[in-house]
C-alpha cells in the first residue's frame, strides 16, 4: 500500500510540473482549479476567479522578486555596510495609491457579477430545497413532487469492506431533475440545523437555514448530471449527503413529472392494501437502513449517551402509541426528527413494525404491530 | 536591593524567585509569568497539533479508517478551540510579558497580581474543555464557530462545560489585555513617546484594545447560547421566533477581530527580527503603526464575509466585499516596508531571520487567498471549501505560529542567557518549511477542485492531495518535537550569550544582561 501510496504521489507532482510549466490544460487541470461549471453565471464566476488570481500571481513575482534580489545582493558578505535610509513619503504614497486603484479595477467586475447573481424573480419552476439531517428534500411547487434524496453509497464502501465506486459519496438514491434552458428557482431552507447547498457547476452554493428562505435560480445549457456538496457542518454524516441534479430536456423531464404522478398514485393503493407482519417487516428494513441507521445503527442499539438503544427500549417494545407519536413528531431538543413528511404512511408503519421485529425484540413486548392504517387515522385531527 | 545579594543568596525570597512550585503558583514576576504562559501555549500546540494528526490521518486515504465521523468532529472542534485560545493567543501574552516591561523600561506589569490570576484560570478553562472528551454524548462536535442551532438544541450535554470554558479564556484574555494596556500607557521610561515605542509594543497595544472590545461579545454569544440551551429562550431558535443567522452576526463580529488579535503581534515581531538581521533601521516606522490601527478599525467592519452565502441583501454584500477588499492596502503597505527594509541591508541568516522572510513570503500568500476570497461571486465556491482551509492556516501556521517560533528563537538567549544550537535551530526551520507548505498548499487545490471542509470523508478525485496534505502534516508535527529539544537544550546550557546577542540589535531589551535579572529597570532608563 505504501508502495502504491508514493508512486501515486510521484504522478502527482509529475503532472503538476507538466501542467504548470508547459502549460497544458488537460483532464488534469479540474483536480487543480475550480470548475468552469456550465451556466452563464458560473463561467462569468470562473471567469473572476482567473482574473483575480494573475493579478495576485503578478504582484506576487514583482513583491517576491524584489525580496529575493535584496536577500542575495544584500547579504552581509556582498555589502557589509547597509544604507540609513529609512523613510520616503513619495514611495510610500506610491504603494497606497497603486494598490487601491487596482482594488477598485477588481471591484468592477466582481460587483456587476453579483448584482446578476441577484435577481430573484420568479422562476420557470421552482423547487423548495429542505436541509435535514442528512438529506434533501425536494418540493416541485407547481406540480406537487415531493421526495427525499439519500446518499446511495453503499455504507460497506464507507467502511472499505467493498471497493469504491466512480460516484463514491457523490451518488444519490433520486436526483433533481430540471429542464435544459429554463430558469430555475431553488428556494432553500432546512428542517433541523443549517446546511449549505451547493452545485459548483452552476456557482451555487446557499445556506439553508431554519425559519429563513434563500433564492437560488440558474438556467442550465446543458444538459448532464452535476454534483454537489453539503457545504455547513451538519453534525456526525455532514459529509454524506450530497446533491446529484440531472438536466434533461423539456421531453424528458415532462416523462418524469408524469411518471412521479404515477408513483404517487401507486403509493395510496399501497396504503389501503393490508399488510402482514413478515411484508412490513421486510419492506421495513429497507427503510430503517436508509433512514435510520446513521444514529441508531445497524444493531439498533444506537451510541450510549447520544442515540437511543431500540433494541430491547421499552418504547419500541411495550408503548405503541408513544413509539409512533415519536417517529411522528420527533424529540424536542434531541435529534430525533419527525419523520412524517418524510415517510409515506406505508414506510412509516413498516419501519416501526421492523423496529418491533428485529433484534430479538420480537415476542419480548406486547407484539403489536403498525399498520398504515394506523399512520392515517394518526394523521386525521384529532377531536 | 544589592545585586550581590541577587546573585549570591538565593534563599533570600525578597529579592530572587521563590524556590519550588510555589514559586510558579504565586508569582507575580513578569518574567516567571511570561515563562508559564509560554510554556502552556506550547503544550497546547502539541494536543491541538495531535488532534490535527487525527484528523490527518483519518483523511489520509478514502472511506472511513480510524475513527468515527462523531469522534472527527470533536476532534476538529477542539483542534481549532485550543490552537486558537490555547496556543496561538496565550504564546503572544507570554511573549507580551517577557518583552512588553523590558521594551518600555518598566520594572514589571502594571497588575502583577492580576497578571497571575490572568494565567493561572486558562489551565483550568482547558482542562474543563479537555474532559469534555470524556464526558457522556462526547466533546463539542460542531466546529471551532460553534453555529447555532448545532451548538444548542442539537449539541452534547458537554457544550455547558465548553460554554463555561470559554467565559474563562476570555475573562483571562481581557485581564490580560487590561494589563497590557495600563503598563504601556502608564510605565513607559522617560523620554518614550507613542510613536518611539517599539512596533511590538504598538502591535500588543492595538492588540488588547481589539480584545477588550470583542471579547465581552464572545461571552455574549455564548450566554445566549446557554439561556437557549437551559433556559428556554429562543436568541437562535427558529421555531420560537429566533435567528438562527444572529448567531453567526455576534459571533464574526468577534471571530474577525479575533482573526487580527492572532496575527498583529507577529507583525510587531518580523519588523524588530527584520531590522535586526538587516542591520537596518525599519523602514516606514510610523506608517507600520497607521497600518496596524487602520487594519484594526478595519477589522470591526468586515465581519461578514465570513457569512456571503447566509442570504445576506445584495447592498450588504457588496459594502462587505469592498470593505473587506480595502484591507489589502494596509497589508500590502507592512510588506512593502519589511521588503525594503531588507533592500540595500547587510543581511545574514540565523534562525530567527529564516522564520521571518519565511513569514512575509507565506503570510503574503495567505494574503492573496484572502483577497481573491473577498471577491464575492468568487466566494460563493470557495466558501467551506478546503481553499478557505489553506488560507486561514497559510495566515496562521506560516504566519502567526512562525513568528512564535522566529520570537522564541530571538529572544531566547536573553530569556536563558544561552545561546541555542543554530544548526539545529536551521534544520528546524527547513522541516517545518517544507511541512507547512506540503500540508497546505495542496489544500488550495482540493477545495478549488471542490472538496468542503470538515468532511471526514471525500470523493475519489481529492485522494492523491489529501495523501500529500497528510504526509506533509506528519512531518510539520514530528518537527516540532525537535523544536522542544532545541528550547530544553537551550534552556540546560549552551554558549553565553551577550547583552546584545545581535550584531544589529536594538532596543531596551538588549541593554541588560543575558539572562536578563530577575528584576530589571527598577530605576527607568532614559530614552533620548
Amino acid at each position: 500500500m505504501l508502495k502504491k501510496a508514493t508512486t501515486s504521489i510521484k504522478n502527482k507532482l509529475f503532472v503538476t510540473f507538466i501542467t504548470l510549466f508547459s502549460g497544458i490544460t488537460s483532464a488534469a487541470w479540474d483536480d487543480f482549479n475550480m470548475t468552469k461549471g456550465v451556466t452563464a453565471i458560473s463561467k462569468e464566476v470562473f471567469e473572476l476567479h482567473m482574473l483575480i488570481y494573475w493579478i495576485c500571481v503578478v504582484i506576487g513575482i514583482i513583491v517576491f522578486s524584489i525580496m529575493f534580489y535584496s536577500m542575495f545582493a544584500y547579504t552581509k558578505k556582498k555589502n557589509p555596510n547597509p544604507s540609513t535610509f529609512h523613510e520616503n513619503t513619495k514611495v510610500e504614497l506610491a504603494w497606497t495609491v497603486v494598490p487601491f486603484l487596482i482594488l477598485v479595477f477588481m471591484a468592477i467586475p466582481a460587483s456587476n457579477t453579483l448584482t446578476k447573481i441577484y435577481d430573484d424573480s420568479e422562476g420557470d419552476i421552482n423547487i423548495q430545497v429542505v436541509g435535514y439531517q442528512w438529506k434533501w428534500q425536494y418540493k416541485y411547487l407547481e406540480d406537487d413532487i415531493n421526495f427525499f434524496s439519500n446518499l446511495a453509497t453503499d455504507w460497506d464502501e464507507i467502511n472499505n469492506l467493498t471497493p469504491k465506486g466512480e460516484f463514491y459519496l457523490q451518488e444519490v438514491d433520486e436526483a433533481v431533475v430540471i429542464p435544459v434552458g429554463k430558469r430555475v428557482r431553488f428556494l432553500i431552507t432546512a428542517n433541523d440545523v443549517l446546511h449549505s447547498w451547493w452545485m459548483p457547476d452552476f456557482a451555487i452554493k446557499q445556506d439553508a437555514i431554519p425559519g429563513f428562505i434563500n433564492t437560488a435560480w440558474t438556467v442550465v445549457d446543458e444538459p448532464g448530471t452535476y454534483r454537489g456538496k453539503c457545504t455547513e457542518l451538519c453534525g456526525k454524516n455532514h459529509g454524506f449527503m450530497p446533491v446529484v441534479v440531472k438536466v434533461v430536456s423539456q421531453d424528458e423531464y415532462d416523462a418524469w413529472v408524469q411518471g412521479k404522478k404515477e408513483e404517487a398514485l401507486k403509493m395510496a393503493e399501497l396504503t389501503e392494501k393490508s399488510w402482514t407482519v413478515d411484508e412490513l417487516t421486510q419492506r421495513g428494513e429497507g427503510v430503517y437502513l436508509k433512514n435510520c441507521v446513521a444514529c441508531h445503527q445497524v444493531n439498533g442499539q444506537g451510541v450510549p449517551g447520544i442515540f437511543p438503544n431500540l433494541a430491547g427500549s421499552d418504547i419500541v417494545l411495550n408503548n405503541k402509541a408513544r413509539n409512533v407519536e415519536i417517529l411522528m413528531e420527533g424529540v424536542q431538543g434531541a435529534a430525533m426528527q419527525s419523520f412524517a413528511n418524510q415517510l409515506s404512511e406505508v414506510d412509516m408503519a413498516a419501519v416501526i413494525t421492523y423496529t418491533r421485529e428485529a433484534w430479538g425484540n420480537a415476542g419480548n413486548g406486547d407484539g403489536e404491530i403498525v399498520t398504515p392504517q394506523d399512520i392515517v387515522e394518526y394523521k386525521k385531527p384529532k377531536a | 536591593m544589592s545585586a550581590v545579594i541577587e546573585s549570591h543568596n538565593h534563599d533570600d525570597h525578597h529579592h530572587g524567585p521563590a524556590k519550588g512550585l510555589t514559586r510558579w503558583l504565586y508569582t507575580t514576576n513578569h518574567k516567571d509569568i511570561g515563562t508559564l504562559y509560554l510554556w502552556f501555549s506550547f503544550a497546547m500546540f502539541l494536543i491541538g497539533g495531535a488532534m490535527a494528526l487525527v484528523i490527518r490521518a483519518e483523511l489520509f486515504e478514502p472511506g472511513m479508517q480510524i475513527v468515527e465521523p462523531e469522534f472527527y468532529n470533536q476532534m476538529l472542534t477542539l483542534h481549532g478551540l485550543i490552537m486558537v485560545f490555547g496556543a496561538v493567543m496565550p504564546a503572544f501574552v507570554g511573549l507580551a510579558n517577557w518583552l512588553v516591561p523590558m521594551m518600555v523600561g518598566a520594572p514589571d506589569m502594571a497588575l502583577p497580581r492580576m497578571n497571575n490570576l490572568s494565567f493561572w484560570i486558562l489551565p483550568v478553562a482547558f482542562f474543563i474543555l479537555l474532559s469534555s472528551l470524556f464526558m457522556e454524548g462526547g466533546a463539542p462536535n460542531f466546529g471551532w464557530t460553534f453555529y447555532a442551532p448545532l451548538s444548542t438544541t442539537y449539541a452534547p450535554p458537554s457544550t455547558t462545560f465548553f460554554i463555561f470554558s470559554v467565559h474563562i479564556m476570555g475573562a483571562s484574555s481581557i485581564m490580560g489585555s487590561i494589563n497590557v494596556i495600563v503598563t504601556i500607557m502608564n510605565m513607559r521610561a522617560p523620554g518614550m513617546t507613542l510613536m518611539k515605542m517599539p512596533l511590538f509594543v504598538w502591535s500588543w497595544l492595538i492588540t488588547a484594545y481589539l480584545l477588550i472590545a470583542v471579547m465581552p461579545v464572545l461571552a455574549g454569544a455564548v450566554t445566549m447560547m446557554l439561556m437557549d440551551i437551559h433556559f428556554g429562550t429562543s436568541f437562535f431558535n427558529a421555531a420560537g421566533g429566533g435567528d438562527p443567522v444572529l448567531f453567526q452576526h455576534i459571533f464574526w463580529f468577534f471571530g474577525h477581530p479575533e482573526v487580527y488579535i492572532m496575527i498583529l503581534p507577529a507583525f510587531g515581531i518580523t519588523s524588530h527580527i527584520i531590522e535586526t538581521f538587516s542591520r537596518k533601521q525599519l523602514f516606514g516606522h510610523t506608517s507600520m503603526v497607521w497600518a496596524m490601527t487602520s487594519i484594526a478599525i478595519l477589522s470591526f467592519v468586515v465581519w461578514a464575509h465570513h457569512m456571503f452565502t447566509v442570504g445576506l441583501p445584495l447592498a450588504a454584500e457588496l459594502f462587505f466585499m469592498w470593505a473587506t477588499m480595502l484591507i489589502a492596502v494596509p497589508t500590502g503597505v507592512k510588506v512593502f516596508n519589511w521588503v525594503t527594509t531588507m533592500f540595500k541591508g547587510s543581511i545574514t541568516y540565523e534562525t530567527p531571520m529564516l522564520f521571518a522572510i519565511a513569514f512575509v513570503v507565506l503570510f503574503t500568500i495567505g494574503g492573496f487567498s484572502g483577497l481573491m476570497l473577498a471577491i464575492t461571486p468568487a466566494d460563493f465556491q470557495y466558501h467551506d471549501t478546503y481553499f478557505v482551509v489553506a488560507h486561514f492556516h497559510y495566515v496562521l501556521v506560516p504566519g502567526s505560529i512562525f513568528s512564535i517560533m522566529a520570537a522564541v528563537y530571538f529572544w531566547i538567549p536573553k530569556w536563558t542567557g544561552n545561546m541555542y544550537d543554530e544548526r539545529l535551530g536551521k534544520l528546524h526551520f527547513w522541516l517545518s518549511f517544507v511541512g507547512v507548505n506540503v500540508t497546505f498548499f495542496p489544500q488550495h487545490w482540493i477545495g478549488l477542485a471542490g472538496m468542503p471542509r470538515r468532511y471526514p470523508d471525500y470523493a475519489l478525485q481529492f485522494a492523491d492531495w489529501n495523501m500529500v496534505s497528510s504526509v506533509g502534516a506528519f512531518l510539520f508535527g514530528a518537527s516540532q518535537i525537535l523544536f522542544l529539544f532545541i528550547v530544553l537544550k537551550t534552556v540546560m546550557g549552551g554558549k553565553k550569550a551577550t547583552p546584545e546577542v545581535w550584531e544589529g540589535s536594538r532596543g531596551l531589551e538588549w541593554t541588560i544582561e543575558s539572562p536578563a535579572p530577575y528584576h530589571t529597570f527598577t530605576t527607568p532608563p532614559k530614552v533620548n
